[in-house]
């Protein structure tokens, strides 16, 4: 990590360990903290669709499926909460093995469609199986977090630091994965499975790897989820929020690490200060979302990032190198990533 | 033996519905070459132009149709200049969350004009026949009857005008249509303009049965989804055939196995089929 | 050291390629020509396992490698570059060639979560291959320049470096030299024969006729999927029956 950046992550986490204090209120506490139960999910769903090129429209079933682990064995089985929580990233992932072996042989506007599809049968499920679910009427009463070593976990700021924890450790491991071989590795299926066959890249089995561990994060996300607000409904399953996530990931960056951060903690503080959009966010979003898919693919984060290398790229190029002229004509017809 | 006849005529009258959509969706498909998430959308809004011509201008029925085929069919020629032909060369992750922002857009936009309330869309085709035993409401039989006429027409305006053939041509193969000096743009806003009328006027046909809501798109896209990649991407046939299909297969699946899971029919034979044949049942027209 | 034997693959009732042998010796260049849609770049997925083949063997340095997958290939030792070369426009020209030794690594996901000495020693390892592989292909003096912004020769080039980073033994290339100027050709050449000088065996496809004639050991000719020739760029230049396959794809209709 460059020197600037490790000033911008730390600056970042005194903030995220001061807010409660720059907060006030427990409001913009719940605020924060949803935030980043909906970063780590998308910090997940980044891996798989940012970095592997595979959009999977299924995230927030999967995201669901660790709420619902958590919920479910709490509720009905008495298990406690830190227990089931452990499980709900492993069965989010143990399902994602099935869900992936299936799917990611699949073409990518395919693949898309087949986890649209996934996703409903998740959702369609979670509000039919009475049963096992709930149905509609979705799992009340979960039980917070159990206390040891005299934290509190129904307390707000106690809650908000337990959920910050898990942000920080879920971006330090996405971290190291994406700037080591493995993140490379999976780039290089973004940029092209044939080439990245050409190199000797077994696809199925890191596109696998990729998979499991973004449905893992979003497992996960989903078991904080269920013991932070305590009651979960099927539309947690359902694909709008994936959607939410898409957009965060567009708007700060798809493919960076910051960018999918940035974004879901950026959009719903900035919903919650435009009061009048919470209702209509969409009809402004929708468009915002258009035009940043046409404008500046690269999400701010992503912008930013891009420009600067170029500046250290220019910085550190020998005179006498290709002109500007051969670099803008190579670019035209490039792929961008 | 009634019954099964009843959910014949369910089944025709859902494979209606599902063909006008998925023949949008799958000329669509040949121009963009991705999935175009916000045909949903497109479906909605033709529910609730017609909604508003009816209730607010007190237009007929067949205006109100009429109407919303129009009404789509401009929103959907917009959507191609303004936002996916400008996409043409970004990678295909762009254009499917571009067609999101789309259906984001046109969802919520209708929800904040009528809300997110449920709404009656009256027809005048109140009646119910009855023969044999098979009990025919008029609506249902209506919708058979227009989804027919309309696929018969489209049918003769892509195999007999010169037109249509461009746009079977693009929808099968782009580039070699380009390189036989095609205007793409010309065929292309054409086609977008098509599709948004075959879904604008499914939605106000099947509206008096099912309710106008702002998510009524959705499982209705998701199957259009299903059907044109089991009926091949692009392909016209393929998606007059699926439709009736996963129509037929709602139908007999709602009443002999269960109402509740009857969704999932058309998700779990996607998953199927894909889970045995990952490049779909047709390799014509496949990417 | 490369053997086929009747090497065939059918798509449907369309043969694209029907009973090609053939034998290319290590340490030698060979060039594939043949019209268009004579099946060469069939023939090259045949080889790397990007396609399974309908029949025929393929026999690698003696070992039988006939339907393996392309990873698996490429792990043998058989590189290859593509007519185009998709690269991470954002990233700089060293942070794309990293990946190329990838496949001589063995870190797993715990190596990455733990950040064990295997994980740092290799990824020191990658990114030496990947100086290296620049240095060989004369650009490591755009190490640090963002892919997106080199030129179509350099990216050519940096292809080439991207394949000699597997560390293969064999090098594939689907024309090398399209869309670049006679005199980036000639570079390209140059930078070819290095490649058979440092003990590769190279096999291309190409249309530069000059080029191959300068360049190559052996010429392999397929037309209509059938290989209609093989010799020296002498015997062929003199093969009637491939002047009738070139002069005869001009006179027909396209």
């Amino acid at each position: 990590m460059s020197r600037h950046e490790r000033y911008g992550w730390s600056a970042l986490l005194l903030l995220a360990l001061a807010f409660p204090w720059l907060a006030g209120n427990d409001y913009h506490l719940t605020v924060m903290s949803t935030a980043y139960i909906y970063a780590i999910a998308t910090v997940g769903l980044n891996l798989i669709t940012g970095y592997t090129g595979q959009f999977n429209l299924a995230h927030s079933g999967f995201m669901a499926v660790g709420a619902y682990t958590v919920g479910i064995l709490t509720v009905d089985h008495g298990m406690p909460f830190w227990a089931a929580f452990a499980l709900s990233g492993p069965v989010a992932a143990l399902l994602g093995y099935f869900v992936g072996l299936v799917s990611l042989r699949l073409k990518t506007h395919f693949f898309s469609i087949f986890t649209l599809c996934v996703g409903y049968i998740m959702f369609l499920l979670i509000e039919k199986w009475e049963g096992l679910t709930h149905g509609t009427t979705g799992i009340v009463g979960i039980p917070a977090p159990e206390s040891f070593a005299g934290l509190d976990f129904s307390e707000p700021r106690t809650q908000y630091y337990m959920v910050l924890l898990f942000l920080a450790a879920s971006l330090w491991i996405m971290h190291r994965i994406v700037r080591s071989l493995l993140g490379r590795t999976f780039i290089a299926i973004r940029n092209g499975d044939e080439l990245a066959q050409a190199l000797g890249i077994d696809l199925m089995r890191n596109k696998l790897l990729a998979f499991m561990l973004s449905v893992f994060f979003a497992g996960m996300a989903g078991g904080l989820y269920a013991g932070y607000v305590r009651f979960i409904g099927p539309g947690i399953a359902a694909v709008e929020q994936t959607f939410d996530m898409t957009m965060y990931m567009l708007i700060g960056g798809i493919g960076t690490l910051a960018g999918p951060l940035l974004g879901a903690i950026g959009v719903p503080w900035l919903t919650q200060y435009l009061q009048f959009l919470q209702d209509y966010r969409f009809v402004v979003f929708g468009p915002v979302l258009v035009l940043l898919v046409i404008f500046l693919p690269h999400g701010v984060v992503g912008t930013w990032l891009l420009r600067r290398r170029r500046r250290d790229a220019e910085r550190a190029a020998q005179p006498g190198s290709a002109t500007p002229q051969a670099g803008a004509r190579a670019r035209k017809g490039t792929r961008h990533a | 033996m009634e019954l099964f006849l009843q959910q014949v005529l369910n089944g025709l009258t859902l494979g209606g519905v599902y063909c006008l959509v998925a023949l949008g969706l799958t000329l669509v498909y040949g121009i963009l070459h991705v999935p175009n998430f916000a045909h949903g959308a497109f479906y909605m809004a033709g529910a609730y132009v017609a909604f508003f011509l009816v209730t607010r201008l007190g237009f007929g029925y067949w205006a109100a149709l009429a109407g919303a085929a129009a009404a789509v069919a401009l929103i959907s020629v917009l959507s191609e200049r303004l936002v996916f032909y400008p996409l043409r060369n970004a990678p295909y992750l762009h254009h499917m969350i571009a067609s999101i922002g789309i259906l984001l857009f046109l969802e919520s936009g209708a929800q904040a004009i009528w809300g997110a309330d449920f709404h009656r869309m009256d027809t005048p085709y109140n009646g119910i026949l009855s023969f044999g035993g098979v009990i025919l409401p008029a609506q249902r039989l209506l919708i058979i009857g227009a989804a027919f006429l309309l696929v018969a027409l489209l049918q003769l305006f892509l195999k007999k005008t010169v037109t249509g053939a461009t746009i079977v041509a693009l929808a099968q193969n782009r580039e070699g249509a380009a390189l036989v000096g095609i205007d793409a743009n010309r065929v292309a806003m054409l086609t977008f303009a098509i599709a948004g009328a075959l879904a604008g006027m499914a939605a106000v046909l099947y509206a008096p049965i099912n309710l106008v809501y702002t998510s009524m798109g959705h499982l209705v896209i998701t199957k259009a989804f299903v059907i044109i990649v089991l009926g091949g991407m692009g392909s016209v046939p393929g998606a007059i055939v699926g439709g009736l299909i996963i129509g037929f297969a709602e139908a007999f699946g709602a009443f002999y196995i269960s109402t509740d899971y009857k969704d999932i029919i058309a998700f779990a034979l996607l998953v199927l089929i894909l889970s045995l044949r990952p490049q779909g049942l047709f390799q014509k027209g496949a990417h | 050291m490369l053997e086929l034997t009747s090497l065939t693959k059918c798509f449907g009732g369309l043969t694209a390629v029907n009973g090609i042998s053939a034998r290319f010796e290590r340490g030698t260049i060979n060039a594939i020509i043949g019209p268009n849609g004579a099946g060469k770049t069939t023939f090259f997925n045949l080889v790397s396992g990007a396609l399974c083949p309908t029949s025929g063997r393929i026999v690698l340095d003696g070992r039988d490698v006939t339907g393996l997958r392309a990873d698996q290939v490429a792990r043998l030792g058989v590189a290859r570059t593509f007519q185009s070369t998709t690269l991470f426009d954002g990233a700089s020209v060293l942070d794309n060639l990293i990946v190329g030794h990838r496949l001589r690594t063995r870190s797993t996901l715990l190596d990455v979560v733990l950040g064990t000495r295997r994980l740092r020693d290799e990824e020191r390892a990658a990114r030496a291959k990947a100086r290296e592989a620049l240095d060989f292909v004369g650009l490591a003096h755009l190490e640090a320049r963002l892919a997106g912004d080199i030129s179509q020769e350099q990216r050519k080039r940096v292809a080439f470096a991207l394949a000699l980073a597997t560390d293969p033994v064999l090098v594939l290339l689907d024309e090398p030299a399209g869309g670049v100027n006679p005199e980036e050709t000639a570079g390209l050449a140059d930078l070819i024969r290095k490649m058979k000088a440092s003990g590769l065996t190279v096999c291309l496809i190409e249309h530069k006729m000059d080029m191959i004639m300068n360049l190559a050991d052996r010429i392999l000719v397929l037309n209509y999927g059938e290989r209609i020739a093989e010799g020296t760029p002498a015997e062929i230049r003199a093969n009637p029956v491939v002047i009738e396959a070139y002069l005869g794809s001009e006179h027909a209709a396209t």
